[in-house]
């Protein structure tokens, strides 16, 4: 009969390694890293801009606004509706789209969720 | 004289909200009631309101876990739609992040499903091996879960040497660990005891109730979409169909182990022979797809999954329809939970019976399982309710 017990070697050494996991909301917040390339919360640059519409278009998400502005047509992006999909990065012919890192984007107001 | 016990919609063994009536006669079960239409989301009909383009990104979320899968599908789908064919190089990326995302969701579902037959240990520790493939999945495709890696005509990004380097090291160390997994998992008895002989389905019912997937192959039938119908290059990436005929729950666990394995196999073999050249074909963002009506297969982590579209000529499908594989395995549990002769399911058995199939009612709740005795409860019910109803508006006034 088998006697149970065969992890018991694997366990015990495991007691004296580094744990896998990171505090992380309030401690050790450093330790995250991000790969190159990860898609987060949009950057937007208003000096490439040609206002297309191109990215309002394509949006499955209906994240982007188009507005008028002083130097004519631009998207608003409103990143509580965003599902960080790139689609917009992907099709801004001027590249005036990046995604960027921040991950984290919580906020009390609507209004600090949106990026002109 | 026998009882009702109902499991769900919300309990603790589902994570997702599933519905179980059980007849029971002490803790033997006799008859078995599922009920799955408790999130149901409204995509198919979302898919015809959009662009082929937009519509990708909302197959991708028809199942968190297997978004891959999904994605791939509707590429596949569409491509055909078009009459467009990938790039070589493409397709071996679309191989390496289909592999990746079956050994992450297997891992998380071998894990799930240890905790839930209370082997914590090995739980936690399959998790974390499961995330050495999660920040591989997120090097190459920019997040986690949601990969949004394939496009329509192609993917979306390269793999760098430098990526290909530490997905090779990542390969060696989960193959390692699974080698080892294995052998605890056939020697520890408190777990071998809830698994073998547990949720026994032989062969000729799994075949009769359409079963896909792991769970037809734990029955020791050889079925795989990439064998049978190849889809992105798999008739050049070589792999072995794991089967197992013990047809129980153990089998369940040793089927999704060994393909485990041999994904990790097709990924070596996939980075060693990835063609040059082109990895997207320009396709652009509005077009309009030809009349007509396609079909894709997918081998997803749960089975064989199926995209269906009617397109009449316009920027988005007339119709989409999607067969996920939860709803064709969903049948053989109601199967498997009723005791008939030798063949005796008690309730604790639940969870490992049902864990067993790697139940997915977020991509499944699209569709209605009624069955006769059903539908005259529902019915019965129905008419009390409304009775109910103008009994009280007669009160009222």
């Amino acid at each position: 009969m088998k006697v149970p017990g065969y992890f018991l070697a694997e366990a015990l050494r495991n007691l004296f390694k580094k744990r896998a996991t990171i505090l992380y909301p309030y401690r050790e917040v450093d330790k995250i890293h991000l790969p190159e390339g990860f898609r987060g919360k949009i950057e937007f640059d208003r000096s490439k801009c040609i206002g297309c519409q191109l990215c309002f278009r394509v949006c499955p998400a209906k994240a982007i606004k188009m507005i008028e502005d002083e130097k004519g047509k631009r998207p608003v992006f409103f990143i509580y509706r965003c599902i960080y999909c790139g689609q917009c990065a992907e099709v801004c012919p001027t590249k005036a789209i990046t995604l960027g890192k921040a991950f984290e984007n919580i906020a009390l107001r609507k209004e600090d969720l949106e990026v002109r | 004289m026998s009882f009702e016990v109902p499991i769900g919609p919300q309990h603790p063994i589902h994570v997702e909200p599933l519905m179980l009536r059980l007849k029971v006669e002490g803790e033997l079960i006799i008859d078995v009631d599922v009920d799955v239409s408790y999130i149901h989301r409204g995509i198919e009909k979302g898919l015809e309101v959009r662009t082929y383009l937009q519509g990708l990104y909302l197959a991708e979320r028809i199942c968190g876990i297997c978004n891959c899968a999904h994605s791939l599908c509707y590429c596949l789908n569409v491509e055909q739609l078009l009459g467009k064919e990938v790039p070589p190089r493409a397709n071996y990326l679309r191989i390496i992040v289909e592999e990746l995302s079956r050994i992450h969701s297997h891992l998380l579902w071998i894990g799930h499903y240890f905790h839930t037959l209370g082997f914590e240990t090995l739980f936690m520790y399959f998790w974390r091996d499961r995330e050495r493939i999660m920040d591989m999945i997120e090097l190459i495709t920019g997040n986690r879960v949601i990969t949004s890696y394939n496009v329509i005509g192609g993917v979306r990004r390269d793999i760098t040497p430098e990526i290909e380097s530490k997905l090779r090291k990542t390969i060696e160390y989960v193959r390692e660990r699974m080698n080892y997994y294995d052998k605890v998992i056939d020697s520890e008895p408190s777990l071998l005891g809830r698994l073998q002989g547990v949720g026994v389905l032989k062969p000729a019912d799994a075949i009769s109730l359409g079963t896909v997937g792991p769970h037809l192959r734990a029955s020791g039938i050889k079925h795989d979409v990439r064998l049978d119908d190849p889809y992105s290059g798999h008739d050049e990436v070589p792999f072995n169909v794991v089967t197992y005929d013990t047809c129980d729950c153990y089998a369940r666990v040793k089927v999704r182990m060994g393909e485990v394995l041999e994904s990790l196999n097709m990924i070596s073999y996939a980075l060693d022979n990835l063609p040059s050249g082109d990895y997207r074909l320009k396709i652009p963002p509005f077009f309009k797809a030809p009349e007509g009506e396609s079909l894709s297969r997918v081998e997803a982590p749960r089975g064989e999954l199926v995209h269906y579209s009617i397109s009449n000529g316009g920027m988005n499908p007339y119709r989409y329809k999607v067969r996920t594989p939860t709803l064709a395995n969903l049948l053989s549990v109601a199967v498997m939970l009723k005791s008939k002769g030798d063949y005796e399911v008690y309730i604790a058995d639940v969870p490992a019976i049902l864990g067993g199939i790697d139940p997915c009612i977020c991509c499944t709740a699209r569709v209605i399982i009624t069955d006769e005795v059903k539908k005259k409860r529902r019915v019965t019910t129905l008419t009390e309710l409304e009775r109910y109803a103008r009994e009280r508006e007669v009160r009222k006034s």
